[in-house]
């Protein structure tokens, strides 16, 4: 079964954190990607550019509207997402509790629908 | 025996676990409360001609699990749509033989006491899936509305399928946090039941469950807790009678000995809160056989109990006892600390206690308060009675 972790958490400057701080989060995801590797347990992750750097779409009365900036705007932003296939919720959890965000902000655990194999949706589960 | 009443004999005593045993591999709770349903009304249209089947539970199980098949089976035909869950990928209940029924109603209790599921729909879920309760009825005692129940209870059901909560007993070091839910659960379901049938199923739920965790002292304590409390409940007529006032000879001594001999397999260790509460009830129902209270022992229990659970019942109670040890006033100071201005039982203590201080006005001013913010019509008038008693 596939779960996706959402991790949201606030945003801030590089020069507000600091260069120890970065290097640390920096570290501290290396080795969780590692770990969940090693686990066999992960599909991929994604560490996302600052939500400034979005660009939202919508359709308005037909129309496509293009807007500079993130779909929800709250002061936690969606930073990055770690998908990964285990047994049960119990195993997500466990999985989501060691990711670093946890620290600092918040892991939401996703069950997936549905994901694509070769280009076709296959159930999941 | 009529096949009704072997229906529901085995109803009473095995619904939930033929609800575990039938939802484990999947997690779809609401399926299998279906095929088990379908499979009682089979059972009660055949066996007054066929007569009761000598294993009626495994009778209702084989006939619950091909219902259950015949809905995956049409599920999985129906699903020609990729992008709908795939049904066909579950072989479930493969492993089972009907033969040797196993027990699962305890990952059952930690499915529906699991930390993703929202705490106030735990006590619920337990009275529907293991006990059998209609969504009504449990709506009735918590006192919502029959619909809204009803809907929390599908959603809670789904979750537990959608996210695949596992029906497993949890690793040892999860083990402490996730029994003291159940627990917390179980209690609930004792909390609300009041005195009617709803507390014989408490009551035989905290049986089970330290049943199936004979090594967990709190799981004692509580079935402790549960029977020793309800040995009291019979000298409860309509009329409001306090504790102290009771008659103890109206007293359940079975349940006396039962809930005793429970709590002397929950000692040794440290004690926990249900071990502490359940001392403190042996301590109240030892008066039956003593014709005293011990309030020094209620104050150490007491004293230990707000420590590690510091409810507001425990520290008005702690201060009625402090009341009983030293004086009427000693018992309104420590009142006064609790800031708790709508909680029923402070008012009710701080009338008896500013009545036996020699202050009769006050204390009427706090019972009729405390008369105020009960529903419970029997203790309204008690409470009422006695603010008048305290103006006369």
């Amino acid at each position: 079964m596939r779960y996706t972790l959402l991790l949201h958490y606030q945003e801030a400057e590089p020069e507000e954190l600091g260069a120890e701080v970065i290097e640390e989060a920096q570290r501290a995801f290396a080795a969780y990607a590692r770990t969940l590797h090693e686990a066999g347990v992960l599909i991929g992750a994604e560490v996302l550019q600052p939500s400034a750097n979005s660009t939202t779409l919508t359709m308005v009365d037909g129309r496509l509207r293009v807007q500079d900036g993130p779909f929800a705007d709250t002061r936690e932003q969606l930073g990055g997402t770690v998908v990964i296939d285990v047994a049960d919720l119990d195993a997500a959890i466990r999985w989501g509790r060691e990711a670093p965000p946890v620290q600092w902000g918040a892991v939401e655990i996703r069950p997936g629908a549905t994901y694509t194999v070769e280009g076709v949706w296959t159930g999941n589960g | 025996m009529r096949p009704a009443d072997a229906a529901e004999q085995v109803a009473r005593t095995s619904y939930g676990r033929l609800i575990a045993l039938l939802a484990a591999s999947t997690g779809d709770l609401a399926l299998a409360e279906d095929a088990l349903a379908s499979a009682f009304e089979r059972a009660l249209s055949t066996w007054p001609d066929d007569g009761v089947p000598a294993n009626p539970e495994g009778w209702l199980l084989t006939v619950a699990r091909n219902r259950q098949r015949d809905t995956w089976k049409s599920a999985a035909h129906r699903t020609s749509d990729p992008l709908e869950f795939a049904a066909d990928q579950v072989s479930p209940l493969d492993d089972l033989d009907p033969e040797a029924i196993g027990d699962r109603r305890l990952e059952l209790l930690f499915v529906c006491a699991h930390p993703a599921i929202d705490a106030a729909i735990r006590t619920p879920l337990m009275l529907q899936t293991v006990l059998g309760f209609e969504a009504a009825q449990i709506a009735a005692a918590f006192a919502v509305p029959p619909a809204a129940m009803a809907q929390r209870l599908v959603r809670a059901k789904r979750r537990i399928k959608n996210t695949r909560i596992p029906f497993v007993v949890p690793e040892p070091q999860d083990r402490p946090e996730r029994v003291a839910a159940v627990l917390e659960a179980v209690y609930g379901c004792y909390a609300i039941a009041g005195t009617g049938d709803l507390a014989d199923e408490a009551h035989y739920l905290a049986v089970t469950l330290a049943a199936l965790l004979p090594t967990e002292p709190e799981a004692w304590a509580l079935a402790a807790l549960i029977a020793l409390s309800r040995s009291r409940a019979t000298a409860r007529d309509a009329d409001f009678v306090p504790l102290d006032e009771q008659n103890t000879t109206r007293w359940d001594r079975e349940l006396i000995a039962e809930g005793e001999s429970y709590l002397r397999r929950a000692s040794g260790g440290q004690p926990g809160r249900f071990q502490l509460e359940a001392a403190i009830q042996a301590v109240h129902c030892d008066r039956a056989r003593t014709q005293q209270t011990d309030w020094p022992a209620l104050h150490t229990l007491y004293s230990a109990l707000i420590t590690i659970a510091p409810t507001l019942g425990a520290q008005v109670a702690l201060a009625a006892v402090t009341a009983r040890i030293h004086s009427p006033a000693a018992g309104l100071d420590a009142l006064d600390q609790l800031d708790a201005e709508t909680f029923q039982p402070l008012h009710a203590t701080r009338g008896e206690l500013l009545a036996q201080a020699g202050r009769p006005a006050e204390a009427a001013a706090a019972f009729t308060t405390a008369a105020s913010l009960t529903t419970d019509e029997a203790l309204q008038s008690y409470l009422l009675g006695r603010a008048a008693t305290c103006r006369r």
